[in-house]
């Protein structure tokens, strides 16, 4: 493996090693990793359009006050199917499922995850999950709660909440064993000289993800089949007319669903940690304070779910201590961004597509934590609460967040996974006008709530109407964006430019020095370690 | 930040602003200065222009130096934000209580006297402390150029409070989802000088029921219908909604779930008197129990009258 270069006779990658198998089964019977994260890439995909497709109905809705293309059932169902499919089948396992099954094995130096048949199992639950979710759409008519299903209009209404929630719970059990398998595969499958402070960023942000995912999903679990005790049984944990609470609800939700923000975005921060010290051939800044913080949100992250109850009426108390852990939390979000930011400083940077990807994460992440101090204060918060500032805010972290920090890994790690190449200078139109479109599809929504526009409105006041049309036009412009990003990447996989280049970016991580696509096993031997990543010198 | 009158709306607008000044105003700052340094580093640092990276793994000072400055900042913000909150826990011992109740999909707001209205009118200058009762499910109510929302919980007995310095009419919304109609449950506030407000809390003839008595029998009925509300969810035109559709239905029979059992009854007088007073009693098959509530204390056996001339004449 000393040239740059895998091309030789009889190398056999794992896109052709087959295991004897035909047509889709060389897919749905692999327990290879590489393959696993692929199929959960094409079954997200798949997803990922319906989740867009309702998302740019809502916005076509909103364009004018009044019905202007569908009726207020239709668009409650709307936005509750795209949050569902959004938040549980795309966003949650999303980073990790894709990029941390095809990368973690290989940047610690093992063959495959510690449990290759759990792996594929995950996969299969996923998939059970989403045809529970999709089932819904169909007899009593979509969902129509929110993705929050809050209590008791969870259980009042006459759609189809429990399939979705049943499909909620389904996916619980894959992300609780995504989560066991890395962290397992963390702890015992690190090749020789692989010490903690020498893993890549990446794999430890998939190593906090993974607590996070088997700690934080059974609560989740645990809620929904009360839920379901409900609806079914009556037995009425959160129904007040039975005595029971609405807000254990709420709190049994958030105790989870908080902590879930901290899965996605985990791991888009690892994949920042990668890219930037890649393209500014300069050693990552301040290493241990990125993995410490790393921990340090993972862990603090428990504890702020009641900053989305600020006025659900929850004791003064409870109010300003989570709101103060709220902010402690902000802290070592902060500390990432100045150290990727002195990352680049005496860099050499190469302005490539997943750079500028990384760069605008910088951005669009900084506005996203920045308002999240804006609805973390109690004064602002009650003002705030539920209004479209919320909504602008999480898809700031939530899309602007992990989306960009996805379309930088896909085209990142692209070569590597599919040995072949997609055209650089679509990339780059793409995600320029991509970019355009998404902040000005959301942040007119900051706007709208500060004049207070609540959220969840098929339809709202004239005075609400201007920033509504420049948002609809801004999701117009984003999604002619979406459509270059991903016509030119399907392109690539299909027909782009092979490519058995090693090392296209100059990447110090273990994934570089195999050869691209990589074989079954990613190595013939497993590596001894000596040194750190993200050395240049 | 509501535009339309930023100091005196109520008592809590300048605390509230107050915080929005501090954290927008760190926020922005932080924004602008580290995207400029951003662009300056990816400017000056480009390849053609620093071919040779310098290496630095970091350094402790600065780690150290950026955890303390946001760490004030963060607990700055905090402070703003909780100074600018506490005053809406405190409602004062004397004030004026309105009950405000909600239930899908519009506001009532019930005054000391018995007057009941849509749209709530206070006085100027005075506390004012809501009773927040909600009915069915969780609404919120929130008028945000007060800056006060407060999660109406069925079943928890809740206050909010306010003094308005601002006469006018402003918006005041439902924020938690609560079904279908839920963009349409607002209604407004008006704030009015005590002698106007006097005048118009003694003055009767507003709540009682405002039927024009000159219209037919059938044109009062659909009046009370639309003052209840009651068309969110049962169209006239046969759609089906959340319940069944007043069109064709007097006088048919009907498949209905009586507790555990069905049977089949007329659209009758007492029908619709029962589907009012106790709408759980007999559900119409294909439409889902619980969602709707008794309206005693908002309709009376004369009104019903009324609604029964009303679906006679939808038959017509």
């Amino acid at each position: 493996m000393t040239s740059n270069d895998s091309e030789n006779k009889g190398y056999k990658s794992y896109l052709e090693e087959d295991g004897g198998r035909k047509g889709i089964f060389k897919w749905i019977l692999s327990t290879d990793h590489k393959r696993i994260a692929l199929l959960y890439l094409y079954s997200m995909m798949v997803w990922f359009t319906v989740g867009v497709v309702l998302g740019l109905l809502m916005k076509l809705e909103l364009i004018a006050p009044g019905q202007t293309i569908m009726g207020p059932q239709s668009y409650n169902a709307t936005f509750t199917v795209h949050g569902v499919i959004m938040i549980f089948l795309i966003v949650i396992p999303g980073l990790p499922a894709v990029f941390g099954n095809f990368m973690l094995p290989i940047q610690i130096g093992a063959k495959d995850v510690a449990f290759p048949r759990l792996n594929l199992l995950s996969w299969y639950i996923y998939v059970l999950g989403s045809i529970l979710v999709i089932l819904s759409l169909f007899g009593n008519g979509p969902p129509d709660t929110g993705w929050t299903f809050y209590a008791p209009y969870s259980f009042k209404t006459g759609t189809n909440m429990l399939p979705a929630a049943l499909g909620a719970f389904v996916l619980g059990f894959s992300s609780i064993l995504t989560g066991l398998n890395f962290i397992v595969t963390i702890h015992r499958m690190r090749a020789p000289g692989m010490t903690w402070f020498k893993m890549p960023l990446f794999t430890w942000t998939l190593y906090g993800t993974g607590w996070i995912q088997l700690l934080a999903t059974p609560i989740i679990g645990i809620t929904l089949l009360m839920v379901a005790g409900d609806r079914i049984l009556g037995i009425g944990f959160f129904d007040p007319a039975k005595g029971g609470d609405p807000l254990l609800y709420q709190h049994l939700f958030w105790i989870y669903s908080h902590p879930a923000v901290y899965i996605m975005i985990l791991p888009a921060m690892g994949v920042i940690s990668e890219i930037i010290p890649t393209f500014s051939k300069k050693t990552i800044f301040g290493y241990k304070a990125i993995v410490l913080s790393t921990l340090a949100i993972a862990f603090v992250g428990y504890f702020v779910w009641g900053h989305h109850m600020f006025t659900s009426g929850m004791s003064g108390t409870a109010l300003y201590t989570f709101s103060i852990l709220t902010f402690l939390v902000a802290i070592p979000s902060a500390i990432k961004v100045f150290n990727w930011i002195s990352t680049m400083h005496q860099g050499s940077i190469s302005t490539d597509i997943p750079f500028l990807w990384a760069a605008s994460f910088i951005f669009v992440f900084l506005i996203g934590g920045l308002t999240g101090l804006v609805v973390g204060a109690l004064a602002t918060d009650v003002h705030l609460h539920d209004t479209a500032f919320v909504v602008a805010h999480f898809h700031f972290i939530v899309f602007g967040g992990v989306g960009f920090a996805f379309f930088g890994a896909i085209h990142y790690w692209f070569p590597k996974i599919f040995g072949r190449m997609y055209d650089k200078s679509w990339a780059k139109t793409g995600w320029i006008i991509f970019f355009v479109g998404f902040v000005t599809l959301y942040g007119p929504m900051f706007y709208l709530g500060m004049i207070g526009m609540p959220r969840r409105y098929f339809d709202y006041l004239d005075e609400f109407h201007g920033p509504n049309i420049v948002s609809t036009l801004g999701a117009l412009v984003m999604i002619a964006g979406l459509l270059i990003i991903l016509t030119n990447l399907i392109k690539a996989a299909r027909h782009g430019e092979k490519t058995t280049e090693m090392n296209p970016w100059g990447g110090t991580n273990l994934e570089w020095q195999i050869p691209t696509p990589p074989p079954l096993e990613n190595f013939d031997e497993i590596p001894v370690i000596e040194k750190a990543t993200y050395k240049y010198d | 930040m509501y535009t339309a009158d930023p100091q005196y709306a109520s008592n809590f607008v300048a605390g509230v602003d107050l915080a929005f000044m501090v954290i927008l105003g760190i926020s922005i700052f932080f924004l602008i200065a580290l995207t400029i340094v951003m662009l300056v580093f990816i400017y000056k640092y480009r390849r053609d222009r620093h071919p040779e990276a310098i290496q630095n793994e970091g350094n402790n000072k600065l780690e150290v130096i950026w955890t303390a400055i946001p760490l004030v900042l963060v607990l700055v913000m905090f402070y703003f934000g909780w100074m600018g909150w506490k005053p809406m826990t405190n409602p004062p011992e004397e004030a004026m209580h309105v009950k405000a109740i909600a239930r899908m999909w519009n506001f009532s707001f019930q005054y000391e006297n018995g007057k009941i209205t849509d749209t709530l009118y206070v006085p100027i200058n005075e506390p004012v402390i809501l009773d927040l009762v909600a009915l069915d499910v969780l609404h919120s109510l929130y008028i945000p150029a007060f800056r006060v929302k407060e999660d109406m919980v069925p079943g928890q007995e809740k206050v909010m409070w306010f003094i308005p310095g601002t006469e006018g009419e402003f918006d005041l919304f439902c924020t938690e989802y609560c079904g279908l109609e839920h963009s349409y449950m607002f209604t407004g506030v008006k704030v009015m000088p005590r002698d106007e407000f006097d005048a118009w809390i003694t003055d009767t003839t507003a709540a009682a029921p405002v039927v024009d008595t000159e219209t037919s029998l059938a044109d009062q009925g659909w009046e009370v219908l639309r003052r209840n509300g009651c068309n969110a969810c049962h169209s006239v035109d046969g759609t089906k909604l959340i319940g069944p559709s007043y069109l064709g239905g007097w006088g048919t029979m009907r498949s209905v779930v009586t507790g555990r059992e069905e049977r089949e009854v007329v659209v009758d007088a007492e029908y619709v008197r029962r589907s009012i007073y106790e709408p759980n009693a007999d559900v119409v098959e294909g439409f889902n129990k619980g969602l709707m509530l008794s309206y005693k204390d908002m309709c009376s056996e004369e009104e019903i009258v009324l609604i029964i001339e009303y679906l006679k004449a939808l038959n017509e």
